[in-house]
Formats: structure tokens, sequence, C-alpha cells
């Protein structure tokens, strides 16, 4: 083990540029199957003929496949499909896919929570649809979704990591070159990999804690 | 669909199938022995125990399971130990599962009311006795359901074996689509082998999870 060799300032340099990768990665990945997920839940939700049926086959297939799997298939499949991606749309585009599919549970649960009373009462109040949806539904069901979808944005941050497969410039790729050098370093590397992705999720979980008592 | 893929190469793609179910339940052997000993560190009141098992499971739960599986695979030669990318792959799958099961477990022996262990206690039954005929059998109705999510998946992180050379079901379909140069059928029929163990399993612990519930 060399803990001098390996913590050397070029490759911490190289570490963090790892680090920002997956940050950049996962934020854009966060927002967009954060953005699609909620829109499959509520569709899924409300019911609504054919669409419903159809997202669901599609998420129910989603969350039963590996997710290196869709990974590799965006990048190196699709192009026979006419949709050349480089290392980072096809991180984006899988993650965002599979992801969107798990955070639609979390929103069609957590809009399922609120018992069915309430939206009767609200709307026989004369509420329409949309309104109970928007003013009884939504408010209280995402207090309920923070800790889920939280728990859903890590994995989602951990996940990055197997974009490694496809030679994205991420963290753990960039420690598996530097342990390329030597296998003295492996050690040292990962250790110092695990704390950075420890501190990255445990202030992702704080923040959620802050937000959660922040909404009650 | 193409099925000459498929025809032309059973014996690879059998190969990894039944490699990703050996990983698979090998990990998931390991992953319960090691998560059920944590959560009864968890539990105890012996501070160093709470202490080693909290840790455990916080660091494990935050860190990616290609770590993990890395710390095992490129980490364990400079100390000496070389493992096959299969065998560095599955016990990498188990320590990083059982920190989730582990969890799930003590969520479970929680969820107990402490009003029944009171009165077990004073009953005259020793803190094992009321484990093993009063907390147990009521933690493992609320434990089972998470359990079979763990379950499914360790089945799909499986798929990181592939990237340490680990011989499942994932690397054989990397072989294959380079082999053929057919990648998206190559990769449909991975699909479709990976689904032929998560749907069954799905379904199977939405229908134990409704049985159950049932009950109470």
């Amino acid at each position: 083990m060399d803990f001098a060799g390996a913590y050397s300032g070029e490759f911490l340099v190289f570490l963090l540029d790892g680090l920002w990768m997956t940050l950049k990665i996962a934020l854009i990945s966060i927002v967009l199957s954060f953005t699609f997920g909620c829109l499959i839940g509520i569709v899924r939700y409300a019911r609504v003929p054919v669409l419903s049926p159809v997202l669901a086959v599609l998420v129910e297939l989603l969350r039963n496949l590996p997710l290196l799997l869709i990974i590799l298939f965006s990048r190196f499949a699709l192009p026979d499909l006419g949709l050349q991606l480089g290392p980072e749309g096809a991180a984006i585009a899988a993650l965002t896919v599979f992801e969107m599919a798990m955070i639609s549970e979390v929103v069609r649960g957590g809009l399922n929570s609120i018992p069915k009373g309430q939206i009767e009462a609200a709307r026989s109040s004369g509420l329409s649809g949309v309104q109970t949806l928007r003013h009884i539904v939504l408010p209280q069901g995402l207090r309920r979704m923070v800790p889920p979808l939280v728990s859903q944005f890590i994995s989602l941050l951990k996940d990055t990591s197997l974009a490694t497969a496809i030679a994205l410039a991420e963290l753990m790729h960039n420690a598996q070159i530097i342990i390329g050098h030597s296998y003295n370093y492996a050690i040292p590397v990962l250790l110092l990999c695990a704390v950075i992705y420890f501190i990255v999720n445990y202030v992702l979980s704080l923040l959620s804690r802050r937000l959660e008592n922040k909404m009650v | 669909m193409d099925f000459t893929v498929l025809t032309e190469n059973m014996e690879p793609f059998l190969r990894g199938f039944l490699n990703t179910i050996w990983a698979s339940l090998l990990g998931l052997a390991g992953s319960f022995v090691l998560g059920v000993i944590i959560a009864v560190f968890r539990i105890t009141r012996l501070r160093p125990l709470v202490w080693f098992g909290t840790g455990y499971v916080e660091f494990f739960r935050n860190i990616p399971l290609l770590l993990v599986v890395f710390l095992f695979y490129l980490g364990l030669p400079s100390l000496g130990v070389t493992l096959s990318g299969f065998a560095a792959g599955t016990l990498g799958l188990a320590v990083y599962t059982s920190a989730f099961i582990a969890e799930a477990i003590r969520a479970g022996i929680l969820a107990v009311p402490a009003g029944q262990t009171e009165a077990a206690r004073s009953s005259g039954l020793g803190y094992v006795q009321t484990m093993v005929h009063v907390v147990l059998p009521q933690a493992i109705k609320l434990v089972i359901p998470p359990l079979s999510n763990q379950f499914i998946n360790l089945v799909k992180n499986s798929s990181v074996l592939s990237i340490v050379a680990g011989f499942d079901l994932m690397y054989y379909g990397d072989v294959v689509a380079t082999e053929t140069f057919d990648t998206i059928n190559t990769y449909l029929f991975v699909a479709m082998f990976y689904l032929i163990i998560t749907l069954p399993l799905s379904y199977g612990s939405r229908v134990l999870e409704r049985k159950l519930a049932r009950h109470d």
C-alpha cells in the first residue's frame, strides 16, 4: 500500500475531475428523472385510459432490469437504431429512464397514501379533480415522498459509478485509471473514493431532513 | 427480434444465466447471515457493538456497490489475496446487500411493541427466549417484504460482476454482442433472461406482502 504516492497532487486533481463529472451527470439525471417520474406517477394515479396501463408495463419492465444493461444498451445498441450517444449522453439517458420508473412508483405510492375520504370530501365540496390534486392530495403526498425520493437520489448518485463500463470519466473510472498505475494505490484510492461518496450522500440526507422539517 | 442470435449462442447465454443465479443465491445467503449479525449488534446495549453495527450500515449504504467489489477485486491483491472476478463480485454483493438487510431486520424488530418484550421479560422469560418466542416471530412478518425487495435488487446488481470479468449473464451478453455485432438483439435476450428471474420474484413478493398484510 502506498498512501503517499496515491494521494499525490496530480492524482487528487484527477479524482476531483471525476467527482465533478459524477455530480454533473447525477444532477442532470435527477432533474430529468424527477420530472418524468412525477408525470408518470400522476398519470398512473389518475388512471388515464390506455396511457396508464401502457406506462404500468413500461415501469414494471424497467424496474426489473439491471441498470447496467440499460446503460450498455444506450451506449452500444442505440447507434444501430440511429441514435449515437457519447458516454455522457448515454449515461444520462439510461439513468433518467431507469430512475424515472423508480421515482414514478414513489410518487404513485405517495399519492395513493392519501385517504380516499379526503378526496371524496373535496369533490363533494365542489372542487374539481385538478383542484383536489393541487390543494388536497399533492401537499400531503409530497411531504410523505421526501424520504423515499432522497434515498432514490442517493441510489442514483451511487449508480453513476456503473457508467465506468462505458468509459464515462466519472469518479470510479478515474480511480480505476490511477489503480492501473500500481496496485499499491488500490486501497488508498478506493478508501478516499468511499469517503467522498459518503460525504456527498450524507450531505444529501441532511438536506432532506431539513426539507422534511420545513414542510411539516 | 432475430432469434438466431439466441439459438446460435445458447451455450454462453445459459452459462451466464446459471452463473447469475448462482451468484445471487450465494450473495443472498452471505448477506442474510451478515445482515442478521449486524442487526443483532445494533439492538444490543453493548456500545462498541452498536457503534460497529451503525458504522457498517452507514458506510456500505452510502458507497456504490462497484466500489465494494473493487475493494475485493483490486484492493485485496495488494494485501496478498487474489480473488477471481466471480468470487470478488459475489463477496462484494453479499457485503453491500447485508447493510440493507441489517436495516430491514432491525426496523422489523423495533416495530414489535416494547410492551411485549417487557411483558415477556416480567413473565420470567430470558432475553434469548423473549427474542425467539415473542419478538422474532412477529418481526419476520414485517421483514419479509423488504427482504424480498432486496433479493430482487441483488439479482439485478449481480450484473456488476461483468465489470470484473465475473462470467455472469451480462458478461456473456457482452461477449455475444462483440462476436455477432448484433448488439440490439443480444441485449434484448439478456434482458429477457433477467426478467425470467426478476418478474416472478416481484410478482411473488407482492402476493406475499398482500397475504401477510391481510393477517393483521
